[in-house]
């Protein structure tokens, strides 16, 4: 049991943090709603229309999710690199740098063909 | 604590030293994969006007240069025993593998010119894929002249996946190289300028089932990792022919439905029955030149890498793997011939035909042998020109109203008469792939079942010569169509070959009939001849079913 003591008391805390910020954001905060606050939030875009059938939304959002998420991949590959840079020298920095041109190409076209204007 | 039985975690071997790649030998794929990304560089700086052509112009010099590379590494390679692996041995560079690399950049050269193919401004792709079909922008787009010519950089891209799928020596470089492939021709796929719900029908299923069929193929992986306690080749081969690498007792099952499993995902791209019901949707849906790409290169990739697995991974096994492949190749000549005598299209019709021919191919495969795998070889190459060719031939024939083709192969009644060069180049490719004598074709299907027969599947190709009678037929068929048949009364309209499509044709001909006159300079060095005393001196060991100097292990 001593094994999973970590994970509960981790749970225990995550928890207490989340209901404790929220206790004390509805006590302290000032509340001035108007109709955007009052949105259910969807990350930043127009939250989705469900008609029958569903709706459509707009594509311009995924572009940027897109965008973020080669950006993560980037750091995954990142971090070990760096943690290991002195051990893998020079070949490690040339590769990490030819690594980092290749996808900055595909940014360069995504800019260049206006993957970057929201509208 | 809790004891869990697991063993101390340990941690894992670093690797300190810096890796030594020999970019020498990886000079063809990097080349490639250069052009690939000038490509999308040209996309986004280079001005509308000029970009068709500075795409083409560097595609076709980076293919060309990857070629002249490649036959240069022939020499570079050592005299004896068999290859060399490079960036750990995740690699392997020996005479197969050049060979599929050799024949893969030669037919995606003759392909791009295909792609490249231009009427008044007009190509087979979608002008603007992301307009809705039918739609005012697509329209606008249209009469505006745009073009994809992101068409360029995605083929680069995926014959570089072409490239290396054959050449992995790992598992996991494969699943790369596979999906490297695989990604850029769900895309193509989708890119068709006429009927294109239809093409991208065709692209959503080619994808989903695709995505279904690398799922299986890394599930394989797993269970092959789990007996062998390694992905590299060289390990599972080590591991199946001890029996197992102490990973797991009593692994035999693990090893068996890995062995399933990764067949599944190449048979998969292979096309073979029963893993072959995307095939004619794709081939059909897709423009026409992404489809000779497809049924020519990608094949050629595909039983590359097949071979490979086969041969050097679960070379020590043949007795395992060779009932599967047995009843694989059965079904896939007979179903498919029989399949393909319903068909009303012309595009499913070749789609059909390209997986006769797979099962014919796998005729050699089961051999397990050097013989095998030089016929295999060859029918590939052979197969690839022709088809091409054929595909080139399908592209100008085209419907009398509106600019699809004509796919109904009723329209292509007496078709002979009105273009008759057309119509005999078509003959020519049909008669290759029925395998008539001084075709290509038929040296081909000589060289897969003399390698069957030698290694004691006979039935197999008694099987495969009834199901080439089966597919003669309907080629004949066609023939006749088009020769002796009245004209129909919806007559095609038939295009007259621009310079681009007309080399594809010619060269489609030439090597056609070449190959099937001349085999001999292609058929006697696609291996290493064992010398003499080499035969005499070494026993063929029970487990290596190839000659140890075929692949690198």
């Amino acid at each position: 049991m001593e094994l999973y003591t970590p994970i509960f008391v981790l749970g225990g805390i995550g928890a207490a943090f989340v209901v404790l910020s929220m206790v004390v954001g509805a006590l302290a905060g000032p509340k001035r709603y108007n109709r955007t606050k009052l949105q259910a939030y969807e990350c930043g875009i127009d939250p989705t229309p469900q008609p029958v059938g569903g709706g459509r939304f707009t594509i311009k959002y995924y572009l940027t999710a897109m965008l973020f998420i080669v950006f993560d991949i980037e750091v995954i590959f990142l971090v070990p690199w760096a943690v290991h840079l002195d051990a893998l020298g020079m070949f490690g920095l040339v590769a990490m740098v030819l690594f980092l041109a290749n996808v900055s190409i595909a940014y360069a076209y995504e800019w260049r063909r206006g993957g970057l204007e929201w509208d | 604590m809790i004891p869990l039985g697991l063993p101390e975690p340990t941690a894992p071997a670093l690797t300190t030293q810096a890796p030594d790649l020999d970019y020498w030998l990886l000079s063809p794929l990097l080349v490639v994969f250069a052009v690939g990304v000038v490509g999308v560089l040209v996309e986004a700086f280079v001005d509308r006007r000029h970009r068709r052509l500075t795409q083409l112009v560097l595609a076709l010099a980076g293919v060309g240069a990857a070629f002249v590379l490649t036959l240069l590494q022939v020499g570079s390679l050592p005299e004896q025993g068999a290859g060399v692996g490079v960036a750990f041995a995740t690699v392997a560079v020996d005479r197969p593998t050049l060979f599929f690399q050799g024949t893969i950049l030669v037919l995606a050269f003759i392909s791009l010119l295909l792609i490249a193919e231009n009427r008044d401004g007009e190509s087979a792709f979608a002008a603007q894929a992301a307009a809705v079909p039918g739609s005012e922008e697509e329209r606008a787009h249209v009469l505006a002249g745009s073009q994809h010519t992101e068409v360029y950089p995605l083929v680069m891209f995926a014959v570089l996946g072409m490239q290396l799928f054959p050449a992995s020596n790992d598992f996991l470089t494969m699943f790369i190289a596979l999906e490297v492939m695989s990604l850029p021709l769900y895309l193509l796929c989708g890119l068709a300028r006429r009927r294109r719900l239809f093409s991208q029908e065709a692209a959503v299923k080619y994808f989903l089932l695709g995505a279904f069929s690398s799922a299986f193929f890394l599930f394989g992986i797993a269970m092959v990792y789990g007996y062998a306690g390694s992905v590299h080749f060289a390990d599972v081969y080590a591991a199946v022919g001890a029996g197992g690498a102490g990973v797991i007792e009593d692994g035999e099952p693990l090893l068996l439905i890995g062995m399933a499993l990764i067949g599944v995902g190449l048979l998969f791209k292979v096309g073979a029955v029963p893993f072959h019901n995307w095939k004619p949707d794709v081939y059909q849906g897709a423009p026409t030149p992404i489809t000779a790409l497809m049924a020519s290169c990608t094949l050629v990739a595909a039983f590359g890498a097949l071979l490979r697995v086969f041969y050097v991974a679960f070379g020590a096994s043949v007795w395992e793997w060779r009932p599967m492949l047995w009843v694989v190749a059965i079904l896939t000549m007979v179903l498919a011939a029989v399949i393909a005598v319903t068909q009303r299209d012309i595009k499913r019709l070749l789609a059909y035909s390209s997986v006769v021919h797979a099962g014919f191919v796998l005729t050699a495969v089961v051999a397990a042998s050097a013989d095998g795998l030089a016929g295999a070889m060859f029918y590939l190459a052979a197969y690839g020109f022709t088809t091409i060719g054929a595909f080139a031939v399908v592209t100008l024939v085209r419907a009398p109203e509106g600019g699809a083709e004509a796919g109904d192969l009723a329209q292509w009644a007496g078709l002979a008469r009105t273009s008759p060069f057309l119509a005999g180049a078509l003959g020519l490719f049909l008669l290759a792939f029925a395998g008539i004598p001084l075709t290509s074709g038929f040296i081909g299907k000589f060289a897969v079942f003399e390698a069957a027969v030698a290694a004691g599947a006979t039935p197999l190709v008694v099987v495969g010569v009834l199901s080439s009678a089966v597919t003669a037929f309907f080629y004949v068929r066609i023939i006749v169509l088009m020769f002796f048949a009245e004209p129909a009364e919806t007559a095609p309209r038939v295009l007259r070959p621009g310079g681009l499509t007309g080399t594809v044709i010619g060269v489609g001909i030439a090597a056609t009939v070449l190959l099937g006159v001349f085999p001999g300079p292609v058929l006697d060095n696609l291996l290493p001849q064992p010398s003499a005393e080499a035969a005499v001196g070494t026993q063929p060991s029970g487990a290596g079913i190839v000659p140890e100097d075929m692949f690198v292990r």
